[in-house]
């Protein structure tokens, strides 16, 4: 009955020196104007995109990690961070900055978009996706 | 394309948007709208200073609809509407009240 399909985007990629982190993020934007279920997930180095207080002035490029709290606006309230990913670079959720989005369901009540999972439970989301996009 | 304030020439795109986002002030603001035939008053300028603020924070100009919703939640449904908004900014309220924010043309907008 509904056209709706799910849509997960899969980065892996470190946020600069490749235009995969940035250019991913616009699909992402341009992509949730379809009203699809759209979900994010960050494996490998794609988990350093997340990281709080990013500093761009010595690379000379624009520091992009602000727009990922803007995601809630665009109705996608779902970002997966592999935990082992994460243990792997010596990172822990503490180290990732504050994404929050407003519940429509629940009264426009203020949920952390970020969810930590596990290697075995990203294999599962994947598992459940129509569509997946690898940046 | 480019605009003349003061004496300055500010170089814009093909399209209109200025290309340094530091050449931005509300003159060259105001500059922009009469090209795009628009007058500026209080309630347009509240449009185009909620903008600005959004992309300092967000780092993004907002797709249209995200612009409206977010116009709702913070000014209330009577100004975060398509007809309130569409009067304002008949040519679009993304795309011209981006341009005459200064800000780059909207993520989405194609």
């Amino acid at each position: 009955m509904s056209d709706v399909k799910k849509f997960l985007y899969v980065n892996r990629k470190a946020p600069y020196g490749t235009i995969y982190a940035l250019e991913s993020l616009e699909v992402v934007l341009i992509g949730a104007a379809f009203d699809q279920d759209v979900s994010l997930a960050f494996l490998d180095d794609g988990v350093f995109q997340l990281t709080r207080d990013q500093n761009t002035d010595g690379i000379g490029v624009k520091n992009f990690s602000p727009t990922f709290r803007a995601l809630g606006d665009y109705d996608v309230t779902r970002l997966y961070v592999e935990k082992e990913s994460l243990d792997e670079r010596g990172l822990t959720a503490d180290d990732l900055q504050e994404i929050m989005y407003e519940d429509e369901d629940d009264d426009w009540a203020e949920k952390p978009a970020i969810r930590i999972v596990s290697r075995a439970e990203m294999t599962d989301i994947m598992a459940e996706q129509d569509v997946i996009l690898s940046f | 394309m480019e605009y003349q304030v003061n004496g300055k020439t500010i170089p814009a795109d093909e399209e209109g948007y200025i290309t340094n986002l530091d050449d931005w002030s509300p003159e060259l603001a105001e500059e922009i709208a009469k090209t795009e035939n628009i007058e500026m008053d209080e309630e347009r300028w509240e449009v185009v200073n909620f903008l600005r603020d959004y992309y300092q924070e967000y780092q993004i100009a907002p797709a249209v609809r995200v612009l409206i919703k977010a116009i709702k939640k913070s000014m209330g449904p009577e100004k975060g509407n398509n007809k309130y908004m569409y009067e304002l900014f008949p040519y679009g309220p993304a795309k011209q009240a981006c341009k005459i924010a200064g800000l780059p043309k909207p993520t989405g907008c194609v």
